[in-house]
Order: structure tokens, then C-alpha cells, then sequence
């Protein structure tokens, strides 16, 4: 187990500096810089800001100097919000791109899989119905909907929350984000639960317990559930990493100091560091995340265990 | 799940929504939109107006905008000048304190300026400061920094000495690239002297936490030396840039100030909102710039047609709302120092006559129905609303003279910077917000010798010259004689097409007393109040 960790990780690196070259090069091929956005500047200014910048350096020499601070944990300055490192700018909004993604994730997944087994339970009932058109609602109808309907019913007409912001990171500044970022992914999780609890059910090992007259309860969770979840963990990679960094479109609809916009805002404002800052985030934790499915699904499979 | 895990998480969540409680805060806050998140909190790195707010209620420059946008006197109390227009000396103000009690010393304006000008320093806005004698030379690397025209006289006089007269310097002096910074903070904390904590500001309030895209809060500076008269305890500004987002925060009443929104809802507002719902026009021109290096818009008769042909009540009205106005003049009105600007000729006319004649321009010039086909391109930055005119304007010119009209469409960055290195167009869209009162910000834009801004590359030594002489004129009125004349060349040829006059949209909760609209946007919060 070990060594297959320790394989992982090593082929990680090679990845990351894969990633981070293609993203240089592409980030430069967009015409405009940093500096010209709001009002263009005189000659002389931008030569100014050029060198201060080093931006008037060869491109190769440029991407040397980045890769050899990079790896020492030196991701330069944001060349736009100019009072901050990029390191800084991430470590201060990570935190609340991952608490709330937290959250998202852990709504999509126990109100996913709770929903889709039922479905599966009850399939072909009125409740299956009702339950998968819920889902399809939630995968069709865009988060950038959901959140401001949610926050015009509770926010202004009821007042009952809070319309935005972090605030004093109490659990209601919370919950509307929450639920707009989850939804889409519940709707998932229930569709991929249905499906192969359907399937799991229709297993020997099943009709066996069944036979032995266990209880259903137990046939369900205990046995059945464990195959089930399966494509449940495959999707798991991928949804988590998203969700942990940040929606930018959930982020600026509710105005929530996190990542997910600083890479939409940077690859918009030219600011090439913050961009490849938030380029390495993500591919950080999609490598983990991958790594930890990984491993999950040597628990839940043994059959994967010993190859 | 069991069923009993689920009443339990139902039970927490409806438990935390219960548990918010408002708690009642004896102090007065303001909560203030702010459009987006400042990109630095350094004067010397400042280069956008969200900017410009958080930074004028912390620090106060020599001369400063009073409430209705007028200039009065800020850290420095009195000036005098010299009878040869170019020494300013000012005296500042006996108990002028910086936040941490030292005082604010005319060395620390020396210092500031100077920073600006440092090429080292690479200030976006130095050339704010370029009619102080050798600021330009300094800043493009040609002198040395000590030979800046600014003394400290003593700790409280300052003087500052100009390459020529120039009438709106103090205008620039309430720019925010001007306001001071505290020498000895700077020095000792280098480039952390704009973090919470460790800053110091001159101004009414002062820097208490700043957590990126959420908020940043100010609170009364007790050693201002007006800070008696300061009603506000603190200020929160949200930067939020989504504008739908912002209108829902005041909607739900968590802010008393909202800057800039949509102006497709500013019907919708007015009927639930009434008087809270401010157009406040600005001293900002929304205009169409023509490539006079390209044919056919060499030719004045063309972009005289063209321009003309452009229904502007329709775009005022049917696009914008009525938050901006038709505009026939490249300079705003709202200028004390200018009046009245010198509009086209054909502004009284209608707009059913201004396309007849239009039309006749067009023939005169080979062009159009029965002349030489018209193929126009627009170039405009990313945007629903400038996308929305450029339509609008495509069908006019197609409708009046036949035009085969295309766009092309690029996100600011890429626009802007297309049109400053001198690529070659048709029809560009542009926007010139004043940087100072004054109408020569916006006039020099088309100086032959202005290679940035001229982006039509307007070439006409009548106007050049009657621009140089208005900079060397002392008299206020004979300027603005030479300034009206250089305008009047300027809509007779028509190099850009001045449609709107923009307007700035505000929120103003009725929480909110003090406030007032004006054309230079300036809206000190320490002029404010607010009622529970």
C-alpha cells in the first residue's frame, strides 16, 4: 500500500510540470497584457512597469526564473491585485473555497446517495419518478439560477438569510451558497446511486442474503451498498476537487472571498502569475483527490486490492 | 442515512438558521458598495476610481473635494502663488496628525511626490503629476529624482514649483495619486505599510482589516483634525465587482451604498427604490473614434455623415435607460471652469434633418447609394451594453447609407491595447473618463503628438497650436476662449463621434444623509451619516 502511494505521488511531479509549462506558453498567446486594461498607458510608464515586472525579459528566461521559484514555494506577485504575493492571495482564500466546498460536497453526496437508493428501493414508483425529475431539474437548471431565486425567496422577501457575503462565517452565510453549489452534483450522485444500486440488488450475493433472511436493512447497507458505490467514488474525484476549488460562478454570486474567481478574473485581467498559481492549485488536488479514490476503492473492491 | 441521523441534521440546520441574531451595534456604520476589489492600497500604484474611495477616506491630500465635488482646502489649510503662475507655496496645517499621532509633515509630501515620479516606483498615474518642473524627465529615466520641483520648506510649508502655469493644478493635487504617504512608515516597513495594522493614514479613517473580495473596513481616525465633525464610526466597503449581486445586498438591506449597476434596471429600481435611485452625470464621454489614416474616413464630409447618421436620443433612451445622455461634444458638461462646451453644429437639428444631410455629405463624398459601396467595421471592448450600441448603430448606418456594417468584438485588455499600438480600423468604440476637472483632459487626446490616446491619429496643426498656447495662458477666461476654439475644430472635423455623456448610477439608501451628486464622482465618506 505504501509503495503504491509513494509511486503515485513520485509520477505527480512530472505531471504538475507538464501542466504548468503548457499553462505559461497559453496564458502568453492572449494579446493585451496586465497593464493596459482600464486606460492605456504612455509609452514610457509601460516600460516602467515592464521592468519592474521583468516582463520585458525573454520569454524562456522568464519561464526559468518562475519554474526555479516555484519550486521553492515563490509563485511571485499578482499583477493585479499588486499588494499581495500569489501565494498569499491563495492561502488567504483557499480556506473558504474548501469550507464551503466542504459542505457542498458532503449535501451532494449523503443527499445523493440517500436519494438514489430509495430510488432504487422504490424503483419504478412515483417516488423513483419524483426523484429522478428532481435530479434532472438540478443538473438542468444552472447554479447561476438556482442561487439568485434562492436568495430572492429567503434572502429578500423573507429575510430569513442572508444575501451574500462571508460575514462572521457563521453557519447561515453558508447555507444558500451551499445549496447552489451542491445541487447540480446531488442530482449526480443520485443518478449514478440509482442506477447501480438497481444493478447491485440483481447480484448473486444479494439473492443469497436475501435467502438467508437478513434483514433488509442490513442486505442494503451492509452488502449491497458497497458495489453500488463504486461509480459513486469514480465521480467523487473529480466533483471534489471542483467543488474544493471554488465555483467561481457560486463564489460571485454570493460574494464569497475564495479562489474559484481568482482564476476566471486572472486569465481575464492577464495576470499570469494568479493564473498559473490557481493552475497548480487545482492540479494539486485533482493528483490527491485521484490518489484517494484510488485508495477508497481498494476498500470498498477487494478484488482491486491485489493487483 | 437512518431516519434518526436525518431528523438530527435537520434539526442542526434549522438550529444555525434560527441561532443568527443582528446584534445592535451602539456605533454608526456605513456599509458601502465598492464594484470591485482594489488592486492596491498604494497611491502611487493606483490607477482605478474603486480604488480612489477607500483611498481618499484614509488619506487626505493638500487640496481636497468637498461633498457637492468642489475643491477646498484638505491637509494644507491656505496656498499662495507665486506672480509668475508656476511656485505654489502651501502651508499646512498645524494639527494635521497622521493615525499613529506623529504629524503630517511637509517633508512627508516631498517624499511622497517624489515616490511617484521614481521610475522605480512604476506609478500608472505619474503623469498626474507632470506639470511639476522635471517630473516627466524624472519619470521617463532622463533626470534625477532630487531634482523634483517640490521643497519642504520647513515642517509645515511646501512648495512646489511648475514647468509652466498651470490653471487646474490644484484639480491634480485631489487626484489620488497625489495623497500623501507617511515617510517614516514607508521606510520602515517597505511595501507592508499598506496592510491593516501597520498602515498609517492623514485622513478621516483608518485601515482596521482587509479580507480580499470580501471586505475592508475603515474606522474613524481619532487624530484627524477635523475628526470632531466626523459622524461615521466605521465604514465596511464590499468589493463586489457582480453587479446583480450588489443590487440583491442592498435589496436585502445589508448595504447602504451601492456603485454601479445594470442600467436595464434602473426602471424596475426606480419604481420600488423612487429618489434612492440615483443617474448622476459625470464628467465621462462615450465616443466612436474614426482611423483617419484609412479611407474613406480621411475624409471629413465622411465621418461628419456618419456621425451625423447616429440616433443618440435613441441610444440614451432605448439602451442605456436614461442613464446616459446624447452628447455632441467630446468635452462634459458640469466643467465650472468651462461652461458650456462648444457642441457640432448639427446638435439643434433633428434627427430626420441630420440624416438628410447626412445623406448629402455621403453623395458629396462618392459614397453610399450610388456612389463607392460602404463597408464599415466597429471595434468595441466586450460588453453587453456596448455590444447593444454597436448593433444599433450597424442598423442606422446600414438603413441611411446602404453600409455593409461587421463587428469585432475584444475583451478591454486586448481592445484597448489594439488601439494604443496603433493597429489600423475603421470604427472604435472608446471611453474617456476625466482624470481632472478640467476640459483639457479630454481635448488632449487628440494632440497629434498624444501617440497613446490619439487612436484616430487626428493630425491638424490649427488645433495643435491653439492647445499650446492655452497651456502657456494665464488669464481663466482666455483659456477657455482657446479651449472652446480648439473644441469647435474638433466637432467641425469630427475625428471621433461623441454619443454619450455617461452618467454614474448610485444606490443611496435613505439611511444615508450628507449626500449629494456631482460630476467628479467624489464622495468622501467622512461628509456622510447614516440613521438607525
Amino acid at each position: 500500500m505504501l509503495a503504491f502511494v509513494l509511486r503515485r505521488l513520485a509520477s505527480a511531479v512530472p505531471t504538475l510540470f507538464i501542466v504548468v509549462t503548457i499553462s505559461f506558453f497559453l496564458m502568453r498567446f492572449a494579446p493585451g497584457g496586465p497593464f493596459n486594461l482600464e486606460r492605456p498607458l504612455p509609452p514610457a510608464t509601460m516600460e516602467n512597469i515592464m521592468r519592474t515586472y521583468q516582463l520585458d525579459q525573454p520569454l524562456w528566461r522568464q519561464y526559468v526564473t518562475y519554474i526555479s521559484n516555484a519550486v521553492q514555494g515563490d509563485f511571485g506577485p499578482s499583477y493585479i491585485y499588486k499588494d499581495n504575493t500569489v501565494a498569499e492571495l491563495i492561502g488567504k482564500g483557499l480556506p473558504y473555497s474548501m469550507e464551503l466546498g466542504f459542505f457542498a460536497l458532503l449535501l451532494a453526496l449523503v443527499g445523493g446517495v440517500t436519494l438514489g437508493t430509495i430510488a432504487a428501493l422504490r424503483q419504478n414508483s412515483a417516488l423513483d419518478f419524483s426523484i429522478m425529475s428532481l435530479a434532472t431539474v438540478g443538473t438542468t437548471i444552472p447554479n447561476f439560477v438556482v442561487g439568485p431565486v434562492l436568495t430572492l425567496i429567503f434572502a429578500i422577501v423573507l429575510s430569513l438569510l442572508p444575501a451574500g457575503g462571508w460575514g462572521d462565517g457563521s453557519f447561515r452565510y453558508l447555507l444558500l451558497p451551499m445549496i447552489a453549489l451542491a445541487l447540480p452534483q446531488l442530482a449526480v450522485f443520485a443518478r449514478l446511486t440509482r442506477g447501480s444500486m438497481i444493478e447491485a440488488l440483481h447480484a448473486d450475493h444479494i439473492r443469497t442474503a436475501r435467502a438467508y433472511g437478513l434483514p433488509p436493512r442490513i442486505v442494503v447497507i451492509t452488502h449491497a451498498m458497497r458495489g453500488a458505490l463504486l461509480p459513486v467514488v469514480s465521480y467523487l474525484a473529480p466533483c471534489a476537487a471542483a467543488l474544493m476549488t471554488g465555483s467561481a460562478v457560486v463564489e460571485t454570486i454570493f460574494t464569497i472571498p475564495g479562489i474559484g474567481r481568482y482564476f476566471v478574473l486572472g486569465a481575464l485581467n492577464r495576470d499570469y502569475t494568479l493564473v498559473m498559481g490557481t493552475v497548480v492549485l487545482i492540479a494539486i488536488f485533482v493528483i490527491v483527490f485521484n490518489l484517494v479514490v484510488d485508495l477508497i476503492y481498494g476498500l470498498l473492491d477487494p478484488r482491486v486490492r491485489h493487483d | 442515512m437512518s431516519s434518526r441521523l436525518l431528523k438530527l441534521s435537520a434539526a442542526a440546520l434549522l438550529g444555525s438558521v434560527l441561532f443568527a441574531s443582528a446584534p445592535a451595534f451602539a456605533e454608526a456604520v456605513l456599509h458601502r458598495g465598492n464594484a470591485g476589489e482594489p488592486q492596491t492600497l498604494d497611491q502611487a500604484q493606483t490607477s482605478i476610481n474603486i480604488e480612489a474611495f477607500i483611498l481618499k477616506d484614509l488619506y487626505e491630500g493638500l487640496t481636497i473635494y468637498d461633498a457637492a465635488g468642489k475643491i477646498i482646502p484638505g491637509a494644507a489649510e491656505s496656498w499662495t502663488l507665486s506672480d509668475d503662475g508656476v511656485t505654489y507655496t502651501f502651508k499646512l496645517r498645524e494639527n494635521a496628525k497622521w493615525s499613529d499621532g506623529t504629524p503630517v509633515t511637509a517633508q512627508d509630501f516631498e517624499f511622497s511626490f517624489k515616490r511617484v515620479e521614481d521610475p522605480k516606483t512604476a506609478a500608472k498615474y505619474a503623469n498626474i503629476l507632470y506639470p511639476i518642473k522635471n517630473a516627466e524627465a524624472i519619470n521617463n529615466g532622463k533626470a534625477e529624482v532630487a531634482t523634483l520641483g517640490v521643497k519642504a520648506v520647513d515642517d509645515k510649508t511646501f512648495q512646489i514649483t511648475l514647468e509652466r502655469p498651470t490653471p487646474f493644478f490644484l484639480e491634480l493635487l485631489a487626484h489620488q495619486t497625489a495623497l500623501p504617504v507617511s515617510k517614516a512608515s514607508v521606510e520602515k516597513n517597505g511595501a507592508d505599510f499598506v496592510k491593516p495594522g501597520v498602515m498609517v493614514s492623514n485622513g478621516a479613517f483608518k485601515l482596521v482589516s482587509h479580507v480580499p473580495n470580501d471586505s475592508l473596513v475603515v474606522e474613524k481616525n481619532e487624530n484627524h483634525w477635523d475628526a470632531a465633525n466626523t459622524k461615521l464610526d466605521k465604514v465596511i466597503f464590499y468589493p463586489i465587482d457582480d453587479q446583480a449581486a450588489s443590487v440583491r445586498r442592498f435589496e436585502a438591506k445589508e448595504m447602504d451604498l451601492v456603485f454601479n449597476f445594470s442600467a436595464d434596471q434602473i426602471e424596475r429600481l426606480r419604481g420600488a427604490y423612487k429618489d434612492q435611485v440615483h443617474v448622476s452625470p459625470t464628467l465621462a464621454t462615450y465616443y466612436y473614434a474614426f482611423d483617419s489614416s484609412q479611407a474613406p474616413y480621411d475624409d471629413v464630409r465622411v465621418r461628419n455623415a456618419l456621425s451625423m447618421a447616429v440616433d443618440r436620443d435613441f441610444l440614451a433612451k432605448e439602451i442605456y435607460s436614461g442613464s446616459q445622455i446624447p452628447a455632441y461634444s467630446l468635452v462634459p458638461p458640469g466643467i465650472a471652469s468651462y461652461g458650456e462646451p462648444s457642441k457640432a453644429s448639427f446638435a439643434e437639428m433633428s434627427q430626420l434633418d441630420r440624416e438628410d444631410k447626412a445623406l448629402e455629405l455621403m453623395k458629396e463624398a462618392g459614397y453610399g447609394e450610388g456612389g463607392k459601396p460602404l463597408e464599415i467595421e466597429i471595434r468595441y471592448n466586450t460588453n453587453p451594453n456596448h455590444e447593444r450600441v454597436a448593433t444599433a448603430v450597424a442598423d442606422m448606418w446600414k438603413n441611411t447609407f446602404n453600409a455593409k456594417v461587421t463587428m469585432t468584438n475584444l475583451d478591454v485588455s486586448s481592445h484597448y491595447a489594439y488601439l494604443q499600438e496603433g493597429g489600423k480600423f475603421n470604427v472604435a468604440r472608446a471611453g474617456w473618463v476625466a482624470d481632472y476637472a478640467d476640459a483639457e483632459n479630454f481635448l488632449a487626446l487628440n494632440l497629434s503628438t498624444n501617440k497613446t490616446f490619439n487612436y484616430g491619429k487626428y493630425n491638424n496643426p490649427e488645433f495643435d497650436a491653439l492647445m499650446q498656447k492655452s497651456y502657456a495662458e494665464e488669464n481663466p477666461e482666455a483659456r477657455s476662449k482657446l479651449l472652446h476654439e480648439a473644441e469647435a475644430l474638433l466637432s467641425r472635423d469630427q475625428p471621433v463621434a461623441p454619443l454619450l455623456t455617461q452618467a454614474d448610477l448610485w444606490l443611496v439608501s435613505n439611511r444615508v444623509s450628507g449626500w449629494e451628486d456631482n460630476a467628479a464622482n467624489e464622495h468622501l465618506s467622512r461628509f456622510l451619516s447614516v440613521s438607525e
